[in-house]
């Protein structure tokens, strides 16, 4: 007992987990022996019963346990309990591997139990759960653990003390195949045994109803996965594990049971994928850059200097894409887009159309047209092939110019309703039914949405007021102009910056309708700033935290008002709101092009910049986007009203759900 | 990408006679031993424009074109030859194969047009500035290589032929202003509508129109319609988009603007001060966004855009319009632009036939093309010549800066300077040509010296 003691404090959060499932497992080893012996007839009986989702007999004890140990007020007692439980774990770290006596290994079969109970413990979040549930499944193989558990390692930051549990197991397979059988036989039999404890027996067995019940809802999604997701997975699984699991992999699985348990293991595997979104391409990773530049239509070139704190966005000589793309006009290719999505991609290349709600507008409109001419292949189904098209136009116009948040929703809104069309309806039917689906988004959530954040926000200006705005931001301008046509006396600040200088068409509009402005570039701010009452900016996108992401210098400006004690007042349509939470503008941000920043416009003396891509020493960063912390933010004039900053996780949960359904 | 290519193939060109003639139409003229549409139909191939209509000025063009075309590319390219009468002018080419054409956009080429700007550059542009017309405006290369040779003065001395002259706006993506040089007198008349609307013009006057547009088809076809009397592409339809560009959209604004408001725009310099430098007249206004504004949101006034695709400096650009052209193309692409015709210069800087035979001391300098099956005398020497199939060539003849064409015969002691010498001419002993172009079947007596001659038989009409 003492050296188990010894080794528990070696690996001390494992033991504790394992204590805490399995608290009264088993105060003497003898017990628990016995009562596995006893309980491998029942577990027996139940697996064969069972359908192929047998394994959801093994749920049972996960729910179980949170029952028994709901608050973590428990623990401390668990932890007390701790020796108890401890017991099996430590024993099979002695016992294993120094020595290959049946009897130890019997003792090794109650780690296995533990580490799933470990994984079920009530720290884990349900689809955690979901997930070791099926791994467990079929036959509880020790290999099972062996895939699930590194997974989990790498994914989960409580399990990193569960790498060293799988550590444990090394020993096992080396032993005879055989063996090892019957080891796991014996195995599956110890942990059916605490499952079965007798007064969670009942209760086991309604959650287990219930979990079958939803499971068959789900059955066709698994039975997809089935066939063609077992290779995958069984990649994926391999890559994932440590090198000396794989060993144990080869000798110890039959076949069958293999892919029974891949198949199971699959769509949960899925499922997180959903949940998680994809990680943005990390354009620094040369490996998957390389993958991706093998797909893309354009070969992009890549800037020479680039800066190390970016590496990560897309970097692409701005120049060379265009003539590469015209020379390949007329080519037809498979990934050759759609003309008018071409269009669309080479007007974002040329910077022909820029802002948010204009790209949006003009991808969808694209996204249209391509759908009115869109026939379905032969022996292809319309939702998954225009999936596939989509996808492929998206591709294109990401080569041409990174998305915007907003238009990233609109994808996910177009290709919701892709999915949604039902399977009876005609080509032309679904094809009509989509595309009045886009005018509808556009309508709803730009065109009308535009109009009602006008309405709000245009109440917020009184006469007198000086309001200050930043760049060229569509909606402010109409607000500007709507205030105006309601006859209120007020000023307007534009402020603008270099090298894009879009606040100049901004004035030029302005003036023409007669408002009378003032004109500074933002390293003037804090000067005109005392006299400003309001301050009105656009946005590329809200985030959930509040964070506004937008046209780069917002936040300078922001940051000043909120200095001078000025409200600010973001002006973004609800489409453009995100779930993503970012702190910095530096995981996720556009470049520009870094020859912007080189030449000022009607100085031709001023070229020390000439030829700066032949320097090493020097880089040019030209971002294109920043992200405005909420503190700054006083207000966000959305067409869901007016609301702090901190109501836009709400507007999130609440509304985009319910706008990707419309 | 729903575009139609029409190939304006031309008939006989006046300003090519005598090089033209019933028997070679001008499409058919030897560039390099190919024929000159060879050049526009593989450049629109390699961008896979592989249906085309193809137009021809007069039956026996028609015919000798369509069995070429058919000989040559049977297999690779889709092409259907429509015949109209020799006066019909390149409107009324399209204006004859006007119920072919289906897609939205059209592409117009000229058959005599040597490039290597790729046509879906222009395609591109058009169709991101969504625009009624889009023209591809070059930099004529500069005629000749300047050499201390004794051709090399001849050049120099050929004025550069009329200018046109191009108005810009400041991203030099819009045409506001076109005149070819032949209407140009001493005052250039600007509409002020379109200065006002576009802040700043730029005038240019070093930029070719190398008559590859890109029409928008309904608007072609409309304005082809309404205009019966128009006849050219270049001097009538281009001219009439690019003035009207404003009316439609002032007519769908509800505003009208005086379309033909007219202005003496106070630029009453000679042609000759706007050649390679540019003015800029105006730069006041800033309602440029009117005419360009793609800033708000997409439903923009429908506008007949005019455009322009201004080729890279690096690429080759020219036009088979003239004589002197056809000597200067001629030159050029058996040098610098040897990459028009797909031939590798030799060691030598020149490409030699295999089956081309050379006498002894024969020497064939750089920049030279000898046809399949030819033979060359003794001490012959060709400098910067191209010269054709199954040619005979007797000794001690010179032969530079000249075009030789097939089956000629040239015998003994001939001197040949940048002359054009047309297919099956016969070059009897001793004769001296200079600056002189032969006609097809030709024969020269012996000893008879030309100077800046055309000699061509009498047609036996």
């Amino acid at each position: 007992m003492d050296a188990r003691r010894v080794s528990r404090m070696v690996i001390d959060p494992k033991v504790r987990q394992v204590g805490f499932v399995t608290p009264g497992a088993s105060s003497e080893p003898m017990k628990h022996i016995i009562e596995s012996s006893s309980m491998a007839s029942s577990s027996s009986e139940l697996t064969p019963s069972g359908n192929s989702l047998s394994p959801v007999m093994i749920p049972p004890p996960r729910h179980a346990i949170p029952v028994p140990v709901p608050s973590p007020l428990r623990r401390p007692s668990i932890g007390d309990n701790m020796p108890l439980g401890s017991y099996n774990p430590s024993d099979s770290l002695l016992g294993a591997s120094p020595t290959i006596s049946p009897s130890s290994r019997n003792d090794d079969d109650n780690p296995y139990s533990g580490i799933p109970s470990v994984d079920l413990s009530d720290e884990f979040s349900p689809r955690w759960i979901d997930r070791t549930n099926s791994g467990t499944i079929s036959n509880t193989k020790a290999d099972d653990f062996g895939h699930k558990l590194p997974q989990l390692a790498s994914s989960f930051p409580f399990s990193s003390n569960l790498t060293a549990v799988s550590m444990v197991k090394m020993p096992l397979p080396r032993r005879g195949a055989g063996e090892v059988e019957t080891n796991h036989s014996m195995s599956s039999k110890p942990l059916k045994e605490k499952t079965s404890k007798a007064e969670r027996r009942a209760l086991q067995e309604a959650q287990r109803a219930a979990k079958a019940a939803s499971k068959e809802t789900g059955g066709d999604k698994q039975a997809v996965a089935f066939g063609e997701g077992a290779n995958p997975n069984a990649k994926q699984a391999k890559s994932a594990k440590p090198p000396p699991q794989k060993k144990d992999g080869a000798p110890g699985a039959s076949s069958g049971a293999t892919s029974e348990k891949k198949g199971v293991d699959r769509p949960p595997e899925k499922e997180r994928k959903k949940d998680v979104p994809a990680p943005r391409m990390q354009f620094d990773d040369t490996q998957r850059v390389e993958k991706a530049k093998r797909r893309a239509l354009v070969k992009p070139t890549e800037t020479m200097n680039r800066v190390e704190l970016f590496r990560h966005l897309p970097q692409y000589v701005h120049g060379a894409q265009l003539p590469a793309l015209e020379s390949k006009f007329f080519e037809v290719d498979q990934m050759h887009p759609h003309p008018a999505v071409y269009r669309v991609g080479l007007q974002y290349l040329t910077g022909d159309i820029s802002g948010g709600n204009a790209r949006c507008v003009a991808m969808l409109m694209a996204f249209q047209e391509a759908i009115k001419d869109y026939t379905i292949p032969l022996e292809k189904v319309l939702i998954r092939d225009l999936t596939a098209k989509i996808n492929s136009y998206v591709s294109f116009l990401i080569t041409c110019r990174p998305l915007s948040i907003s238009m990233g929703n609109a994808i996910k809104f177009l290709k919701a309703r892709i999915a949604k069309l039902s399977v009876t309806l005609s080509e032309s039917e679904a094809k009509a039914a989509l595309q009045s689906d886009i005018s509808r988004f556009i309508n709803e959530k730009i065109v009308l949405a535009d109009k009602v954040i006008v309405r709000h926000a245009v109440t917020k200006i009184r006469d007198g007021d000086v309001l200050l705005t930043y760049g060229s931001s569509c909606v402010v301008e109409m607000i500007l102009c709507y205030a105006h046509e309601l006859g209120k006396q007020f000023r307007v600040v534009v402020v603008d910056s270099r090298p894009k200088l879009e606040g100049q068409a901004l004035l030029r509009r302005l003036l023409a309708k007669g408002l009378s402005c003032t004109y500074i570039h933002i390293n003037a701010i804090s000067y005109i700033m005392h006299e400003v009452t309001r301050v009105f900016l656009g946005a590329s996108s809200v985030l959930s935290n509040g964070t506004v992401y937008s046209r780069v210098g917002t936040a300078c400006v922001a940051m000043v008002a909120h200095a001078f004690h000025v409200p600010v007042l973001i002006c973004c349509e609800a489409y453009k709101f995100h779930e993503r939470v970012q702190l910095d503008s530096i995981c996720s941000n556009e470049l520009g092009d870094p020859d912007a920043l080189s030449k000022v416009h009607g100085r031709k003396d001023l070229n020390h910049l000439e030829n700066w891509a032949n320097n090493e020493k020097l880089q040019l960063l030209n971002l294109t986007y920043d992200a405005t912390p909420s503190d700054y933010v006083s207000m966000i004039v959305t067409d869901y009203g007016m609301v702090p900053p901190t109501s836009v996780p709400v507007i999130v949960r609440e509304y985009l759900r319910e706008h990707l359904l419309i | 990408m729903d575009f139609q290519v029409v190939v304006l193939a031309g008939g006989t060109s006046k300003n090519l006679i005598p090089l033209v003639s019933k028997d070679v139409p001008k499409a058919l003229l030897p560039v390099a031993n190919r024929p000159v549409l060879s050049y526009v139909l593989e450049l629109l191939e390699a961008s896979n424009l592989k249906d085309l209509i193809l137009v021809v000025e007069g039956q026996d063009a028609a015919l000798q074109i369509g069995s070429w075309v058919s000989g040559a590319y049977a297999d690779r390219l889709h092409v259907e030859v429509a015949t109209v009468s020799d006066d019909a002018g390149t409107a009324g080419g399209l204006r004859a194969v006007a119920h072919h054409l289906t897609a939205s956009d059209i592409l117009v080429v000229s058959g005599d047009l040597l490039c290597d700007v790729p046509p879906g550059a222009i395609a591109a542009a058009h169709r991101r500035q969504d625009a009624t017309m889009t023209a591809l405006l070059c930099v004529p290369p500069v005629s000749g290589p300047s050499e201390s040779g004794s051709a090399g003065g001849k050049d120099k001395a050929k004025k550069p032929g009329p200018q046109n002259i191009i108005g810009l706006d400041s991203s030099k993506q819009f045409l506001l202003f076109v005149a070819s040089g032949a209407e140009v007198e001493k005052d250039v008349r600007i509409q002020r509508s379109i200065l006002r609307a576009a802040g700043q013009m730029e005038i240019r006057a070093d930029l070719m129109d190398a008559h590859l547009y890109a029409f928008n088809r309904t608007v072609l076809l409309e304005v082809l319609n309404e205009k019966p009397t128009f006849q050219s592409i270049k001097l009538d339809v281009v001219p009439y988009l690019v003035r009207s560009q404003l009316k439609s959209e002032a007519l769908s604004s509800g505003e009208p603007l005086k379309e033909e408001g007219w202005n003496e725009n106070g630029t009453t310099q000679n042609n000759q001060s706007y050649i390679s430098e540019q003015h800029v007249i105006s730069t006041h206004g800033f309602l440029q966004q009117r005419l360009f504004g793609s800033n708000g949101l997409i439903g923009a006034p429908k506008m007949r855009k005019c455009c322009a695709y201004i080729a890279p400096k690096h690429k080759y650009c020219a036009r088979l319009n003239s004589i002197q052209a056809f000597s200067d193309i001629n030159r050029d692409v058996i040098g610098e632009a040897i990459h028009l015709t797909g031939y590798s210069l030799s060691s030598h800087n020149n490409i030699i036939h295999p089956t081309a035979e050379l006498g002894t001391k024969t020497t064939v300098g750089p920049h030279c093309m000898l046809g399949e099956g030819s033979q060359l005398g003794d001490k012959c020497s060709v400098k910067r010549s191209a010269i054709g199939r199954h040619c005979r060539i007797g000794s001690s003849v010179k032969i530079i800066n000249s075009v030789v064409m097939n089956h000629v015969t040239i015998e003994d002691g001939c001197l040949i300077q940048s002359s054009v010498v047309c297919s099956n001419v016969h070059l009897q002993e001793r004769v001296i040509l200079k600056d002189c172009q032969v006609g097809a079947g030709y024969v020269v007596s012996a000893g008879s010296q030309h100077k800046a001659d055309s000699l061509a038989r009498k047609e036996k009409a």
